[in-house]
């Protein structure tokens, strides 16, 4: 356990070390104000604003800039659905994949333009290189870039005022992409190379085996292993939280992630732009008492529900225990713990790490099966989305979703010191109640009725890998994912079927933009208000008790809705595996 | 027994008509206005067709429960009602003493605004806005309004409490005539300015009677809020079937599907009750306590705007100081002891009335006691005219003379005497300093001056000190020149000040403090002040204020004293601190009635779930009645609460919210188990 402690502590302390220039660098970059890359990169930004026929002076209120987002998204949307309908007339598919169903390529689209990067098919399987690149590597960019595009407007709401101008769309999009996320991927995809993970346009590699078998009457004598443009993909698929694998077991599979050091890496990756936008934002909205204040609270709930994860993964599973199988943690048996399902590469503790980080933010990405964590262990995953990722968070939208909280947190705490509540200088009124309620409260709303309708109707009951509680958990889990955005399978769930193409589509749908759009509309409404000089009766949200009271915000209003869900999922799991009857909840999938 | 009876009797006059309107408001109608109860509501009735079904199934057992659990859900929205309806009636009586005032009258209308115009009498309630209308003396005056001919004493106690006559009278500030109050003499042509039923204390009336009660901002912000918690919630329930649905069937293959009983048991604790059925009385009580300090306000937002303010604007006279100069040194001049000085000036005094001379003799009493405290009966008064500008007696030869400087510096060279050169300097350094020198002389010779200052309220300063740490910045407006206004300032420790004010000066520092964000009250009653009380955040005017001084505010003071504004912006806190920390509280009860109903409702299909039930709560059927009893009972425990009010305290904001965070975060996450556990024990005791 001490291990778990020092781990954890160690990929946050290297997080934020990097974080506080990047996200210092970050501000100055949304700020566009020049920086050190500028020479280099600021003759590429014209270019390609003149090419697009850009006025980069023209700001836009928050109608025109929302109208521009959902055009350029629903432009990637059919562009990434064409592609992957398409797939055989392009070139670049040597293994002649086909084309994508329409329920799955509808559901893939959607699901790598709202960042979700949900998965329906298993990549090495349904894709080949252009699709992966120009298709999804291109998406993994431009959502985490539309997730930044919804962070920055509400940011510009607090801080200007009497204004309705909230920035130009395509300029916040230009210069997160070319300033931020391409340069820091390039960087990352050259370690991922240095480490071993292949960056190829062969799709695939024939070895012969060392001892051939027979199956039925053939004699299998080769194995073919896919191969592919694999780190570019993984460095944005971390960097940008998107969490879309290029195969199918995700950071799980050595190509992707091949050794201890690079799965600290994409752990940390996946930490490190939510966490470089806290910096940024202290910047931005020229209040650091605030941003740490955020921080601190992110780190309140990150800490222990990670450490908690890896304590459950270090239990020994009892019925395993009852093989007689040692599970102690000790450096020969990979640390220990919960093994099923974890390469030995990777370990339980590292693991559960892993899944705290890639649920905590909205990347989904996996070096291990969640279907085979130990029950609790999944439900931290499950409970840091259900608080409608906003513990790091999505690139962006994390930030987005705290300060709707927050704004939420101050409604209460400023009632109970006597005024009518204002956040950073901003009173929030019931135009602001409505829209952060909206952005709050649909989430839960979606992925309850979704779940509820998954477990009455018997397609969505027919998906399922598990008997029993856990049964209950995979469906949950694959409502909650897509519902946030997260985009992480908990597997054990053939999802994909039309039934769950549709309704992970629709949560995908929903969680981006029904969450999203109310914050820019608040923002829109923000920006004309006053801004109101800060004096001694004002809530201050740099405190202590500032952090409680948000702390306490997330936890009723975020987690109360999902209470009775967790009791009947990971609670009820955990209950029966210890229990002495023995169910049939005991064989789990191991398929990722 | 015997004297007990009336106070019982008493108390049973105010209890009978509020449970019989609690009852009342048990029609659809008035439920649906609060959309949380009104859950509470439909559950209410569907659980009545539940009992009656089971019933007539047979299934006695279960009617059983359900009928209790309904029982309870019935008397939570009662609870809910009755504490509408206590602040509803508290507020009417309140307003009745006031009504009281207004018997039925009579109006002579008049076909033209003259005295000698074609009367007719009518009903006070006929009239309409610009009709016109004589009173006389031994008239009430029917309806609002303002005086467009003649010159009348009016009594206005029945509004301000005030027993001196006022004088109103066409043109002028003085022109304002409020209904409900009596002409002594002579009469007035009055345009009527208000419809009937919307007058001064109509309009009171109307605020606390919840059907034409508007929803404040605020309110409706966190009406939203507990709307949206509900639709939530409801989600959570309606979705709790099917997960439980699954666990039954699928997963356990034991246990019952959670009963609809059970899952409205939980709806009802789940969403917020609480806050829901005490909403309309926290509005109202911040009404009915801003009645009892005598403020009429026109709109609830005035009240919340109040609890806003960082800005008071406050009027030097009045509120700062008390309304006069009064004496506060002898200045001898020209080897005249001081004791000379006090007592001619006291004697010289001792005939004038004002309060200046008062506190004339007051201060020379101090400094010889043995002067005489009444004139002997040969005295020659001389008053003070506006032409001599100084006044005095005449004590057989002697003449005793007090006034400004320059008219005793006029007498005295006059009766031969010499203007001391000394002199000057004291009346200078005197003048400088804000304060006002009266000089005084015995004959042709000059004895010294005496200073009148302004002497700041006692108690003020600490006042503001409060204010200061609540963030909310004082300033202070006088007329009197930077100097003086520096000076007072400093004494009553003001933040700011604005000397030399004018109306047009007011309206623009308040335009001022507005541009840069910060929210500003202000009192004033002329009608010049109208803009700048219109142009304030709260507006606070005088009774006796002009009727366009009275449009302009958003808030009349029937005791027409300033330093009001200061309980205002409590009572405005108050009200929106009351609010969110019920809030606060409901929404953290819901922890403990998970724990409460989820185990009992699951413990059959996961028998392993009896580690939640953590209060060890007897039985399932036991556990989800405590949970629906503690849900409702907490309504009426908190009844007192939501009509005082949570204490405020003048303090920083971090201060105060740590203070109630832990009371109303931590107590309500807490309190409920405790609850919830005593009424388990009460239970298992049948």
């Amino acid at each position: 356990m001490n291990n778990a402690v020092f781990l954890t502590l160690a990929v946050l302390a290297a997080t934020f070390l990097l974080a506080l220039p990047l996200g210092r660098y970050a501000a100055r970059v949304f700020a566009g104000e020049r920086v050190w890359t500028s020479p280099l990169l600021a003759p590429l930004e014209r270019a390609l604003y003149r090419l697009a026929g850009i006025n980069t002076a023209a700001e836009m209120n928050w109608k025109e800039y929302a109208v521009a987002l959902l055009l350029f998204n629903f432009v990637g949307f059919l562009a990434l659905y064409a592609i992957l309908r398409f797939q055989p007339l392009l070139p670049l598919d040597p293994l002649g994949l086909g084309a994508v169903a329409p329920g799955s390529a509808f559901n893939t689209a959607v699901s790598f333009v709202t960042n979700t990067n949900w998965q329906d098919y298993a990549g090495e399987t349904t894709l080949g290189p252009l699709a992966q690149m120009l298709g999804l590597t291109v998406q993994n960019f431009l959502s985490a870039a539309t997730g930044v595009t919804l962070l920055l407007p509400l940011i510009r709401g607090l801080v200007r005022h009497e204004t309705d101008r909230l920035g130009n769309y395509w300029v916040d999009l230009t210069r997160t992409v070319l300033y931020l996320l391409l340069p820091l991927s390039l960087l990352v995809a050259l370690l991922l190379v240095v480490q071993g993970v292949p960056d190829t346009l062969t799709a695939l590699v024939r070895a012969h085996l060392v001892f051939p078998f027979h199956e039925g009457a053939r004699l299998i004598r080769h194995q073919a292993i896919a191969l592919g443009p694999v780190a570019s993909q993984e460095s944005i698929k971390l960097l940008g939280n998107n969490g879309g694998g290029f195969f199918n077991v995700n950071s799980a599979h050595p190509f992707e992630n091949p050794t201890a050091l690079t799965n600290g890496l994409e752990t940390l990756l996946m930490l490190l732009l939510p966490a470089s936008l806290l910096v940024a934002f202290a910047r931005l909205a020229r209040a650091p008492g605030t941003a740490v204040a955020l921080v601190v609270t992110t780190l309140l709930f990150f800490v222990p529900l990670a450490l908690l994860s890896a304590h459950e993964e270090l239990t020994p599973n009892p019925r395993i225990a009852a093989l007689h199988v040692a599970q102690r943690p000790s450096p020969r048996l990979a640390g220990g713990g919960n093994l099923v399902g974890a390469d030995d590469r990777v370990g339980a503790v590292a693991c559960a790490l892993f899944a705290t980080a890639a649920t905590a933010t909205s990347t989904g990405a996996a070096d291990c099966s969640y279907d085979s964590m130990m029950p609790i262990a999944g439900g931290v995953n499950l409970f840091l989305m259900q608080l409608g990722e906003v513990i790091f968070g999505g690139i962006g939208t994390g930030l987005a979703s705290l300060l709707a909280f927050a704004i939420f947190a101050v409604f209460l705490g400023g009632l109970m010191v006597g005024r009518t509540p204002e956040f950073l200088g901003k009173k929030i009124e019931t135009f602001e109640m409505k829209m952060v309620s909206l952005s709050i409260l649909v989430m839960p709303l979606v992925v309850l009725a979704g779940t509820a309708i998954a477990v009455l109707s018997p397609t969505g009951r027919a998906a399922i890998g598990n008997p029993g509680a856990h049964g209950f958990s995979e469906i949950l889990y694959a409502v909650t994912s897509p519902g946030n955005n997260n985009g992480s399978a908990f597997g054990g769930l053939d999802a994909a079927t039309r039934f769950y193409n549709v309704l992970t589509g629709v949560a995908m749908l929903v969680g981006r933009y029904w969450v999203y759009l109310p914050l820019l509309a608040m923002a829109g409404a923000l920006a004309r208000k006053k801004s109101i000089p800060v004096g001694a009766g004002t809530l201050p949200t740099h405190t202590l008790t500032f952090v409680f009271l948000l702390s306490g915000g997330i936890l009723l209003i975020g987690a109360l809705n999902f209470i009775p869900a967790l009791v009947l999922g990971p609670v009820a799991d955990q209950i029966v595996l210890f229990a002495h009857h023995a169910t049939p909840s005991l064989v789990r999938g191991i398929q990722p | 027994m015997s004297h007990t009876a009336p106070a019982e009797r008493g108390w049973l006059r105010f209890v009978r008509p509020t449970l019989l309107d609690s009852l009342l408001k048990l029609n659809p109608r008035s439920q649906i206005r609060n959309p949380v109860m009104f859950v509470v509501y439909v559950g209410a009735w569907f659980l009545l067709a539940l009992t009656i079904r089971d019933l007539v199934t047979g299934r006695t057992p279960l009617a059983g429960f359900t009928a209790a659990i309904d029982l309870w859900l019935w008397l939570t929205c009662l609870f809910a009602n009755f504490a509408e309806a206590v602040a509803e009636r508290q507020g009417q009586a309140q307003a009745d003493s006031l009504r009281a005032s207004r018997q039925e009258v009579r109006a002579k209308r008049l076909a033209a605004p003259r005295h000698d115009a074609k009367r007719e009498e009518i009903a006070g309630y006929e009239l309409r806005p610009g009709d016109h209308i004589l009173v006389e003396a031994g008239d009430v005056i029917p309806a609002d309004g303002e005086a467009v001919g003649g010159v009348a004493a009016v009594d206005e106690s029945a509004i301000t409490g005030e027993s001196a006559p006022v004088i109103r009278e066409a043109g002028g500030d003085r022109s304002a005539v409020t209904a409900g109050t009596t002409v002594l003499s002579d009469w007035l042509v009055v345009r009527v300015t208000s419809e009937p039923g919307a007058t001064f204390i109509d309009r009171m009336i109307q605020m606390v009677e919840s059907a034409s009660r508007r929803k404040t901002p605020n309110e409706i912000a966190l009406g939203i809020l507990l709307v949206v918690l509900t639709l939530v919630f409801l989600v959570v329930t309606a979705s709790l079937y099917a997960f439980s649905w699954y666990a039954v069937h699928v997963a356990a293959h034991s246990g019952q599907v959670i009963g609809l009983t059970v899952l409205f048991a939980l709806l009802v604790c789940l969403i917020p009750t609480t806050i829901g059925g005490l909403l309309p009385a926290i509005g109202i009580a911040g009404i009915i306590r801003l009645m009892r300090h005598n403020v009429v306000a026109t709109s609830g937002r005035a009240i919340e705007a109040a609890g806003d303010v960082d800005v008071l604007l406050l009027d030097k006279t009045g509120t700062i100081t008390y309304g006069n100069r009064q004496a506060a040194a002898f200045h001898p001049v020209s080897r005249t002891s001081l004791e000379t000085l006090a007592e001619t000036a006291g004697l010289a005094s001792l005939a004038d009335d004002t309060p200046e001379g008062k506190s004339i003799v007051a201060l020379a009493h101090k400094t010889v006691p043995s002067l005489a405290t009444a004139l002997p009966q040969d005295a020659g008064l001389i008053p003070f005219t506006a032409e001599t500008r100084m006044s005095g007696v005449d004590l057989g030869e002697k003449h005793l003379r007090k006034g400004a400087p320059d008219a005793i510096r006029a007498h005295v060279v006059r009766a031969g005497g010499t203007w001391p050169e000394d002199i000057d300097t004291v009346v200078h350094k005197i003048a400088t300093a804000g304060c006002t020198p009266i000089v005084v002389a015995c004959d042709a010779r000059v004895l010294g001056v005496v200073e009148l200052r302004d002497i700041v309220k006692s108690g003020i300063r600490e006042r503001f000190a409060r204010l200061r740490a609540m963030g909310i910045k004082t300033v202070m407006v006088t007329g009197d020149n930077p100097l003086t206004a520096a000076t007072i300032a400093a004494e009553a420790g003001v933040d700011d000040y604005l000397a030399e004010a004018k109306p047009e000066t007011k309206l623009a520092r308040i335009r001022a403090y507005q541009k840069e964000g910060y929210m500003v009250a202000m009192t004033g009653d002329g009608t010049n002040d109208a803009p700048a009380l219109a142009q304030a955040d709260v507006g606070l005017c005088m009774a006796s204020g002009t009727q366009a001084a009275r449009e302009a505010a958003n808030m009349v003071d029937l005791d027409s004293n300033p330093t009001k504004l200061l309980e205002i912006v409590e009572i405005g806190k108050q009200l929106l601190i009351t609010r969110g920390a019920l809030t606060t509280f409901s929404v953290a009860n819901d922890v403990a009635k998970y724990f409460a109903i989820l185990p009992a409702a699951f413990v059959a299909v996961y028998p392993g779930l009896r580690v939640l039930n953590v209060m060890g709560l007897s039985s399932p059927v036991h556990a989800v009645l405590a949970a629906v009893i503690f849900n409702a009972l907490v309504i009426p425990l908190l009844i007192p609460l939501a009509l005082r009010g949570v204490r405020f305290r003048a303090t920083s904001a971090t201060r105060l919210l740590r203070r109630n965070l832990w009371i109303y975060g931590l107590g309500g996450l807490v309190f409920p188990f405790a609850g919830i556990k005593l009424i388990d024990l009460l239970l298992t005791l049948h």
